[in-house]
């Protein structure tokens, strides 16, 4: 057997070991796997802490907002402006849940309007831990029916799709990740388009012809082809508009605040959903039923 | 993990730092929650690479290249696990693998200890890592990555100046 000179010892590990994770990422891309044991393992491990981090942050915003905020204006103020100034404190407290109680009384009015469809509501506790992937976490996962695949929204519109589901937890893939998309159209027009994330705050809508007419401002919708989310949920709104070879190049600003998510909705059906429309304005036609599901040009499909 | 480590007669002008018992792990742990929970408060905290940043700091003091190449696959394939399906296990672990052995085998070579160097050797650090992610997704899982524009070059400068107070934090966890 041929010795391996000391010097030389770590580089020889160095590639044995690149080497497995090259071998590593060879198998993963051959089988289209489930979740695999050590995600399951790292993601069981890490999550209790998210989860008891979240509700660390909480329990010190709530004492800070009801108890040392109060402490200090009441040191700073003389007694008449003291009062003044619990009451001015206290409006703000109002106003903030307030603007709780409107976000919470969103997804109860959403849930009453959708009684028919199963979902359930859901509190994201982690966000991706790199910038490879545009992930969040939430806090259902199995044990609540939750299941990869299924369809994750707000009030305000489309936020994503479940990647895995554990035990107690979930990962969601947000729409702006580059490897997210959703069956749309463009809600005046009704020229359907899928829309995907780019890997930055702007979503593209990729395949409107250049001779389509589609203005800035206007709405995007889920088309329901891609039979994860239902027709006509908000996706969002066009910003940009630039001519391309052969598709217009087409930025569209999420409807769903995908930056600062505290409270998700999770769609617990992996069939296609149809929802009730609250109201339908008379100049806008209905949508045309799919052909059939497959949306994107044959050239585009992965 | 065994955190002590004896140096070699050929490195004896560097020298070599133990750490508390505990310290490498309870750090790795530490920064993995870090990163996934901070973005939910403080989004531009994503810009953040805080596993890199203590696979450089382990890698430039322990300066042994077989722990410093494990260290950063361990780190590295923790990241994978926590990204999603999506990201495929060994993205992270292969580029913070050859960065924990290049941080090693530069920290038994020279004094790293100058936070002007850490600044330094961190940007460096963090552009080649960027480098080899993006090789690896253009080579191996043919996917399209950007080698590097402004925004990755903004983040190299901000994840070096973070280094040079986290590894000051760091510091204070060696055996005296």
């Amino acid at each position: 057997m041929v010795a391996i000179p000391s010097r030389h010892k770590s580089l020889v590990l160095l590639a044995g070991v690149v080497l497995l994770q090259v071998l590593l990422l060879a198998v993963q891309i051959k089988r289209d796997s489930q979740g695999r044991l050590i995600r399951v393992w790292t993601v069981g491990a890490i999550s209790p802490f998210q989860r008891a981090g979240a509700n660390g942050v909480g329990s010190i915003r709530g004492i800070w907002n009801h108890y040392f905020a109060l402490q200090s204006t009441s040191r700073e103020n003389e007694q008449l402006r003291h009062e003044n100034d619990a009451l001015k404190l206290q409006i703000t407290q109002l106003q903030s849940k307030a603007a709780e109680a409107d976000r919470l009384a969103g997804l109860l009015n959403f849930r009453k309007l959708h009684l028919d469809v199963p979902m359930v509501g859901a509190r994201v506790i982690g966000a991706s831990p790199g910038t490879a992937s545009v992930t969040i976490d939430i806090d259902r996962g199995q044990r609540d029916g939750i299941k990869k695949n299924m369809g994750v929204i707000t009030p305000d519109g489309v936020v994503g799709k479940v990647i895995e589901s554990y035990a107690n937890s979930a990962q969601v893939l947000l729409l702006t990740d580059k490897d997210s998309g959703v069956g749309a159209l463009v809600a005046e027009s009704r020229i359907q388009s899928p829309v995907g994330g780019t890997g930055e705050p702007l979503l593209s809508m990729k395949y409107v012809p250049n001779d389509d007419t589609v203005n800035n401002g206007e709405h995007v919708v889920t088309s329901g082809m891609d039979r994860i989310f239902p027709r006509d949920l908000p996706v969002g709104t066009i910003v940009e508009i630039k001519a391309g070879n052969p598709f217009k190049q087409i930025r569209v600003r999420p409807a769903a605040n995908l930056e600062r998510l505290e409270e998700v909705i999770v769609l617990l059906t992996l069939h296609p959903l149809e929802f009730k429309q609250e109201s339908e304005p008379a100049s806008q036609p209905q949508p045309v039923a799919p052909a059939s599901a497959a949306e994107k040009p044959p050239a585009a499909r992965r | 993990m065994n955190d002590s480590y004896d140096l070699r007669s050929s490195e004896s002008h560097i020298e070599v730092h133990k750490f508390r018992t505990g310290a490498i792990i309870g750090s790795l742990l530490l920064v993995l929650f870090l990163q996934a929970f901070l973005p939910l408060y403080v989004p531009k905290a994503e810009i953040l690479d805080l596993p890199l940043l203590i696979t450089i700091y382990f890698g430039l003091s322990r300066r042994n290249p077989s722990t410093g190449l494990l260290l950063g696959m361990a780190i590295g394939l923790a990241q994978d696990s926590l990204s999603g399906p999506t990201v495929q296990l060994g993205l992270y672990g292969i580029a913070k693998t050859i960065i924990g052995y290049l941080a090693s085998s530069i920290g038994a070579r020279l004094d790293t200890e100058h936070p002007a160097a850490r600044f330094a050797l961190t940007t460096i650090f963090f552009v080649a890592h960027q480098g080899l992610i993006a090789l690896t997704r253009r080579i191996l899982l043919a996917q399209p990555e950007t080698w590097f524009n402004m925004r990755l070059f903004v983040a190299a400068l901000v994840n070096a100046l973070v280094a040079v107070f986290l590894f000051l934090l760091l510091d204070r966890l060696r055996k005296r």
